[in-house]
């Protein structure tokens, strides 16, 4: 391992948190573009985070420590996948913990450090949210690892540089009936989980239909500034590597040149601000699901994931 | 070699296309949607024996590829359409009687039964084509699901469409195809099969007012 690929996993950080912002800015100036709004520009989030975090720290009373750790946990559980996960080289140092089962289960440290903050305010609202984002939650968790079982099929391996090496050595399996499937299965499951259209508007205050702004209700200032950078960095570093585990283009090799670094950076700069663009613009179009909608694309996403399984399991394309 | 990677690709995608289909067939609850979906699933069926055809140098094969292309992404699915009445709660199928949810994740249960049964005829012959038979096994079963859950004289129509696509992919991925007349036969059967559904729709439709098959199962004055 080079100190260059050190350097990888340290700008991957980085850039997870620079971007964070404005991949979300992105989003709302594509998203108020196509509905014939000026929008905010790239850099409102930006601007936004910095008056939160200027603004005076207020603790609602009767709130304990899991209140004030939870955007703590959020936010380093976050920055520990990007730390991990290959985004922008394959060796990272930390490459062997990169396990996507163990990704799955950091996801799930922020989701139920952020549902325990909203029950220890003990407002309606803080539980309302919890217990829907614990319910999505618990009908995202299986389709996450089913889909995630189908990729590590054809690569043999759960390590996500494996998969991601295999795919870009192999790059005819992705349309394998398993790889298209299990795409779509995580597709939703991630619009599930960071709270995007259908599944929740990232936008609303309105009591009825929130379910993310619902639990982070009670938090103010910078410990608000904090959830909200977490969120963005969770749904950047998801939609980073759904691109490279379908997308494995450009990323750098196990042992990168100071030039593949730096290209490797732009092609997933440019992936993540095309999914971004597409998901923004695809949500102009649609309408946010009722909750008792959910289930039902959860378990068809479930589905999606067990055919993928099935699929790339027992069609199995010989390896040739 | 990437030839023969290439068609066992194709058939790979036709049999997942195919499997896929029947999914969202259960999924959607738009009668439109639904027929569209059916034309689709006529499509990826007809690309079985055309991949296989052309793998194999069979003319015959791809002249029942054609045939069944018409037939079942074209002509049957045309005339399904036809059948959907123009009134508004006529176009949705109406609750059905096992939930979406519950219905789907039936579905995720049939399909792996469908790959545990079919396990033996794979092993009597493992070769890309057998392998894919438990997608085509797995709709069939999805398709007897279909016709006992829904209520619309059209989703059962529906059902029974799917259940005859299921058999015929059975029959191309086991025994590369039946002989042309029997599936010429077979096709002209479901033809009129769907003639006489569509009709009876009708009929229905104009005399009861709607199509709710649950609501004729008691005689009433």
């Amino acid at each position: 391992m080079s100190a260059l690929a050190v350097v990888a996993a340290a700008l991957q950080v980085v850039c997870v948190l620079a971007g964070a912002p404005l991949v979300v800015g992105g989003m709302r100036q594509v998203r108020a573009r196509l509905e014939g709004r000026a929008g905010g520009g790239f850099g409102q989030p930006w601007r936004d985070l910095r008056k939160q975090m200027r603004k005076q720290q207020i603790t609602p009373l009767g709130t304990t420590v899991v209140f004030a750790l939870a955007p703590a946990v959020l936010a380093g559980s976050t920055l520990l996948i990007a730390a991990i996960v290959p985004l922008i080289a394959l060796g990272s140092p930390l490459e062997s913990a990169a396990d996507l089962f163990g990704v799955v289960g950091l996801l799930f440290l922020g989701t139920v450090a952020l549902t325990l903050a909203g029950l220890d305010t003990g407002t309606a609202f803080g539980g309302m949210g919890s217990s829907r984002e614990i319910t999505i939650a618990a009908l995202v968790e299986p389709t996450i690892l089913l889909a995630v079982f189908a990729l590590s099929v054809p690569g043999e391996s759960a390590n996500l540089a494996a998969i991601v090496s295999a795919t870009a050595h192999n790059p005819g399996q992705l349309v394998s009936p398993g790889s298209l499937l299990a795409f779509v299965a995580l597709a939703i499951v991630i619009i599930a989980e960071t709270g995007r259209l259908p599944v929740d508007n990232p936008s609303t205050h309105l009591e009825l239909t929130m379910i993310h702004e619902a639990m982070i209700l009670e938090y103010a200032g910078p410990k608000l500034a904090m959830v909200e950078w977490a969120s963005g960095m969770r749904l950047t570093v998801l939609l980073a590597l759904v691109a490279n585990l379908f997308m494995p283009w450009g990323i750098a090799g196990a042992d990168p040149s100071l030039l593949a670094i730096l290209l490797g950076l732009a092609a997933i700069s440019l992936k993540v601000a095309l999914l971004a663009g597409f998901l923004a613009a695809g949500e102009v179009f649609i309408a946010k699901l009722r909750l008792f909608r959910v289930p039902e694309l959860l378990a068809g996403s479930f589905l999606l994931a067990l055919l993928a399984v099935t699929a790339s399991y027992f069609l199995g394309t010989p390896t040739s | 070699m990437t030839q023969v990677t290439t068609y066992t690709g194709v058939l790979d995608l036709a049999a997942g296309a195919f499997l896929l289909t029947a999914v969202l067939i259960v999924w959607r609850r738009e009668l439109r949607a639904i027929v569209r979906l059916l034309a689709w699933q006529g499509v990826a069926l007809a690309a079985i024996p055309l991949s296989v055809g052309l793998n194999q140098g069979d003319a015959a094969l791809i002249a029942v590829a054609v045939v069944v292309l018409l037939l079942r992404a074209v002509v049957l699915p045309l005339l399904l359409a036809r059948a959907v009445g123009t009134e508004d709660h006529e176009r949705r199928e109406s609750t059905p009687l096992v939930n979406t949810t519950t219905s789907l994740l039936i579905t995720a249960a049939l399909t792996v039964l469908a790959y545990a049964v079919t396990r033996p005829i794979i092993a009597l012959d493992p070769s890309p084509a057998t392998r894919a038979v438990p997608a085509a096994f797995a709709v069939i079963l999805i398709a007897v699901f279909v016709m006992v859950s829904r209520r619309r004289a059209l989703s059962q129509a529906v059902g029974f469409m799917m259940l005859d696509n299921g058999i015929a992919a059975t029959a191309f991925l086991i025994t590369a195809g039946v002989p042309l007349i029997v599936e010429l036969g077979a096709s002209l059967d479901v033809l009129f099969a769907v003639l006489v559904l569509g009709l009876l729709t009708g009929h229905m439709r104009r005399t009861f007012g709607g199509t709710d098959l649950d609501q004729l199962r008691e005689l009433r004055d």
